[in-house]
């Protein structure tokens, strides 16, 4: 059975090609601690399971102290020129999205059809996380066609791909981070103390007040923790379930599904939600990517702000009606 | 209350501009420890913690693939198909982006997009290209404006699709909730009423991604107009 362990393995062994291109790239002044911090990664994905839980407590203290005290450096593997990149473009036409559209077909496939698959009575996927497992396929088989259509040399996406890891650098390891921090915080019961300080300052005196409370409560957790799936239990065990759904009748379907959305305004508009907001800040090279509030957040904010209102009047309405 | 510290430090070293790192750790270690964790039980719960967390970094994987694909010619090819289409504006091509991205999302489909595997080999130098096409050079905050909104599209249909899916991570954790508290509902029961928010969501970002072709007209009047002034003191030869 294919599970999710081999898709680990994988990507050890890509954040070791990185660790080791890193190491012999002279044009990189800081290649020393690029080398650690993609070394460190390959360790986590090879070994994790094997270091003990202070063990890889202690590896992501060796992340944070290079990755996070003067930052790492941008490698310069050897790339083509936007010269060449214009012929071999006019070269290989549309033939170039093949391998790009790939990996979404072989996750979509993965998860429609490969996951039912039985050989000799065990699931070839591991059935927890077939979309996952899809796409470390849906990579691999990426690779393939693109090395047979474009004939690259053997190491360009190695070198390649380490470019655009480094220009996404040690933001890489944030949202995994985050979501460690949020275990943490549920564990010293953080979720707990701020659900019944908002219960405690709002008097809940009426369905329109306890509504807009839990629709703001719900952004604004989810602003600090940056995932509205932490917000949520919190949010709605304070407020949502003891105020809007039984003090007031709300219909729990419609207050719990809209509250998760009034969480997802509130995703829109932070720093911590770091996949979602600062990785692509990184990833387009966006000249203010290091900023709170960078051009991504800015950009959906007015959508977010707007929502938010859409949601309280939304709930307001169909909550007490259905 | 004691708990609060961290999310104090969290605000404080975002408002300071330090790495987020540095912060995060700390965060989390004043938190454990606030909690009445002994300093090593939380950076093991810290490092169990990321180490469950590990299948978040797998998206990493598409690099390799995507950096092939550029070296190779993708964005050039991707621009290059975009400036045949006269019709196609940068606002319409994200919108044509977020529709689908917001359909697929409401079928499951949630993996199809994504800022590393379409927005930034495919989704950004589109957008760009058709602004190009109809505007010329573009200045360097048009093109990162643009750059920014193919990243929001994704997000936003995102967000306020895929709750319309029956079986995606935020429905099923609601009925779960909901089930411990004694309160049993299908997941369907709950998706319809995602539906609302996601059409309003559709006219709301839609409008915006309309209007965002004017802005770009204007912001490339605008530096056409100090362009010429440049071009006064400098003439070129």
């Amino acid at each position: 059975m294919i599970t999710l362990t081999w898709v680990y393995i994988l990507a050890g062994l890509i954040f070791m090609a990185f660790a080791w291109t890193s190491l012999t790239d002279a044009e990189n002044p800081g290649r020393l601690k690029n080398a650690a911090f993609w070394g460190l990664m390959a360790i986590s994905f090879l070994f994790g399971n094997y270091l003990g839980d202070l063990g890889n407590g202690l590896l992501l203290v060796g992340l944070v102290l290079i990755g996070g005290i003067g930052g790492l450096g941008q490698g310069r593997p050897a790339t083509t020129s936007p010269e060449e990149r214009q012929s071999l473009a006019a070269r290989f036409g549309n033939k170039l999205f093949i391998p790009a559209l790939i990996i979404p077909a072989t996750a979509l496939l993965g998860t429609l059809v490969l996951a039912r698959i039985d050989i000799g009575g065990r699931p070839l996927f591991d059935a927890k996380d077939p979309t996952l497992i899809a796409l470390g396929l849906g990579v691999l088989l990426a690779l393939v066609v693109g090395a047979v259509l474009f004939r690259p040399p053997a190491t360009a996406p190695l070198q390649e791909g380490r470019r655009l890891m480094d220009a996404v650098g040690w933001a890489a390891i944030l949202p995994q981070m985050l979501a460690a921090l949020g275990a943490v915080f549920a564990l010293a019961g953080v979720g707990q103390v701020v659900g019944g300080l908002v219960a405690d300052i709002i008097p809940m005196n009426g369905p329109l007040i306890a509504v807009v409370a839990y629709c703001l409560g719900m952004a604004l957790f989810t602003f600090i923790m940056g995932n509205a799936f932490a917000a949520f239990p919190v949010m709605t065990a304070a407020i949502g379930l003891p105020f809007v759904i039984l003090q007031f009748d709300g219909d729990p379907a419609i207050v719990c599904a809209i509250g998760m959305l009034s969480g997802f305004c509130g995703t829109l508009l932070t720093p911590m939600a770091a996949n979602f907001n600062v990785v692509p800040a990184n990833l387009l090279e966006l000249p203010d990517r290091n900023a709170a509030f960078n051009g991504v957040i800015r950009a959906q904010a007015p959508t977010a702000i707007a929502m938010l209102g859409v949601n309280i009047v939304l709930m307001y309405l169909l909550a007490f009606r259905f | 209350m004691l708990v609060l510290l961290g999310i104090a430090v969290l605000v404080v070293g975002f408002l300071l501009r330090f790495n987020p790192l540095p912060v995060i750790l700390t965060a989390a270690l004043v938190t454990g420890m606030a909690g009445g964790l002994s300093l090593t039980e939380t950076l093991a719960a810290f490092g169990k913690a990321f180490n469950d967390n590990r299948y978040i970094s797998i998206v990493w994987l598409v690099l390799p693939v995507i950096g092939l694909l550029e070296r190779s010619g993708l964005q050039e090819q991707a621009r290059a198909l975009i400036a045949k289409m006269a019709r196609v504006t940068a606002g319409r091509l994200l919108l044509a982006y977020f529709v689908a991205r917001q359909i697929t999302a409401a079928l499951g489909q949630t993996k199809l997009g994504g800022h590393p595997q379409m927005v930034r080999p495919l989704v950004a130098p589109m957008a760009e290209a058709a602004a190009e096409t109809h505007h010329g050079d573009l200045p360097d905050v048009t093109r990162f404006r643009i750059r920014a909104h193919a990243a929001a599209a994704d997000n936003i249909a995102l967000f306020f699709g895929e709750d319309i899916f029956i079986a995606i991570a935020s429905i099923l954790l609601i009925k779960g909730f909901l089930e411990q508290n004694g309160i049993v509902l299908q997941p369907l029961e709950l998706s319809v009423w995602a539906i609302p928010t996601a059409v309003v969501a559709l006219l709301v970002h839609g409008t915006r991604l309309l209007l965002l072709d004017r802005r770009i007209a204007r912001e490339v009047r605008n530096d056409e107009g100090r362009g010429g002034i440049v071009e006064v003191s400098e003439p070129q030869s």
